[in-house]
């Protein structure tokens, strides 16, 4: 937790030695301490928790002949490629609701009272719902990343064009730009902060709903190799299927700052 | 998060008659009446099967039928309260633990270094992944999504007090030592109502969080609970009771988050004084 408030104040340097050091030895303290209760000293039982060879093992053995009907390489592709489809399809389709009614109060009063009814529904409890509608392939999962994504890609993008400085859009007015160049040069570039703020937070809930959908029924991905390695109470496959829903959910955040440092250059 | 309910600055001069009062109204209900209209109409007009889509008044009756035929084992009430207990249980000892650790966090540079690396690696595991871990080592009863609840509403709990105890006047923490004030009294006394706000904006956030976490993990294990009854009525191909269920999950959800708005506004505006 860098960026605190504190004044940064005399021996600064130092301290962030210090801090490094605390880590550090905390990392290893952390994986001794693994290898040492699951291992040599047999605390815990690897049906509770895998060894570091427990691990290893599950890790191997989902790379070469695969585990839960495939190998990880198409697990992981199935995974992504759901939370692309459902994210792209959110982004499509939010954000221009978004300004709609961002841009038009009418618009707004026809529309948010619907949104307000829904909302309140957490995406995760209409998985039941989709399963029952399309079954446990592609179009259940992508409709209901779809769902996670698209209310807050909608309020963020609505927000942002509501806070866009009415000075500005006056100004451009003055000079003569028609409605559509007020929207396409003045108002999408100006709320572009807000709506990827959005994107963000859309992104990180589409990627816990895959997850949670998977786990619920499916034929492949990452929440598959986990509830088929539950049943087989193989905490190394669990093990393993996490870190990769970890690291992959960090990669996606990685991926989408690069797409916003991209389109909105202007923001550092 | 943004609300739609936020004011946001009005345009220099109100259109006249689009920006009205009485049009929005009437835009409004018109919308409901959209939704609830398109609703009834495909169902009726027998554009999709009941099997897919029941009717708005076949739900209302489901309802009314839950609350005094068993489904799936329990009545609809007593499935909300198996899912309120479970979720009541685990957001507390999330409260009880993450507030304190991130007040100690904020206050002892240490324990902020020895904490936030393992705080940090484990936050980026979405909540719902714990749930294989949670039946290896709580099983399938009660306790089970006890893990994953908490890990939904742990770390907002943990943040905002950070953030808060962070955000507390040095010469406030300098003072109260001065006269003397140590230890527990000092994260108690001075610490916790310093750093309230911020800790109850955290509170709300974690409460929403734990409330879809517990959702997640009833649609995967357990036999009691919203989550488990809506994952019965899917299996038992009854869309009449999971839409009973997800409208039961979203007033729940929308009063937990109500309630803990209200507690934020009453703090903002009365602590302190």
């Amino acid at each position: 937790m860098a960026g605190s408030p504190r004044s940064p104040g005399r021996g600064a340097p130092r301290a962030r030695v210090q801090r490094s050091a605390v880590a550090a030895g905390l990392v290893v303290a952390l994986l001794a301490a693994w290898y040492l209760t699951t291992g040599p000293l047999e605390l815990v039982n690897s049906l509770q928790f895998p060894s570091p060879d427990d691990a290893y093992e599950a890790l191997r053995q989902l790379t070469s002949p695969g585990y839960a009907g495939a190998t990880l390489a198409r697990h992981i592709a199935d995974s992504l490629a759901l939370v692309g489809l459902g994210f792209v399809a959110a982004t499509l389709t939010g954000i221009p609701l978004g300004i709609l009614m961002g841009s038009s109060r009418l618009a707004e009063a026809y529309i948010n009272p619907v949104f307000q009814l829904i909302r309140p529904i957490a995406p995760i409890a209409w998985i039941p719902l989709t399963i029952l509608w399309f079954g446990l392939g592609t179009a259940a999962k992508v409709f209901v990343v779809w769902l996670a994504a698209f209310s807050p890609a909608a309020i963020n993008a609505f927000t942002g064009v509501r806070n866009v400085d009415p000075v500005l859009i006056a100004a451009a007015r003055v000079h003569g730009a028609s409605a559509r160049q007020v929207l396409s040069q003045v108002v999408i570039p100006a709320s572009l902060p807000t709506i990827f703020t959005g994107l963000r937070v859309s992104l990180q809930a589409c990627w816990m709903v895959l997850v949670a959908a998977e786990l619920v029924g499916s034929f492949a991905g990452l929440g598959h190799i986990m509830i088929i390695a539950t049943r087989d109470l193989n905490s190394g496959m669990i093990f393993v299927a996490m870190a990769c829903v970890a690291l992959l959910g960090v990669a996606l955040s990685v991926a989408l700052a690069w797409v916003e440092r991209w389109a909105v250059p202007w923001r550092r | 998060m943004a609300t739609l309910g936020a004011p946001a600055r009005a345009h220099a001069a109100p259109q006249a008659l689009s920006d009205s009062a009485a049009w929005r109204t009437i835009a409004s209900t018109l919308g409901v009446a959209t939704f609830i209209g398109v609703w009834v109409a495909v169902t009726s007009l027998g554009l999709v099967p009941p099997t897919f889509l029941p009717s708005p008044t076949a739900v209302l009756a489901r309802i009314v039928d839950l609350t005094h035929e068993p489904y799936s084992g329990s009545l609809l009430q007593a499935h909300l309260l198996a899912s309120l207990r479970k979720f009541g249980l685990s957001y507390l000892l999330a409260v009880v633990i993450g507030v304190p650790l991130g007040l100690l966090m904020g206050r002892f540079r240490f324990v902020d270094w020895l904490v936030s690396p393992v705080f940090e690696g484990l936050r980026f595991i979405p909540p719902i992944a714990w749930v294989p871990f949670s039946i290896l080592w709580f099983g399938t009863g009660f306790l089970a999504p006890t893990l994953v609840i908490f890990a939904g509403a742990f770390s907002p709990c943990v943040l905002n007090a950070y953030r808060g105890a962070k955000l507390i006047d040095r010469q406030l923490i300098e003072a109260a030592q001065t006269l003397g004030a140590r230890g527990w009294t000092m994260l108690g006394q001075v610490m916790l109502p310093a750093a309230l706000p911020h800790i109850v904006a955290g509170l709300r956030v974690s409460a929403g969080f734990g409330w879809q976490s517990l959702i997640g993990a009833e649609l995967i294990v357990g036999s009691t609970g919203l989550g488990y009854m809506i994952v019965q009525g899917e299996s038992n191909l009854a869309p009449a009771v999971v839409i009973a269920g997800m409208a039961t999950i979203g007033v729940v959800g929308a009063l937990i988050d109500y309630t803990m708005r209200a507690l934020e506004d009453w703090i903002r505006r009365d602590w302190g004084r």
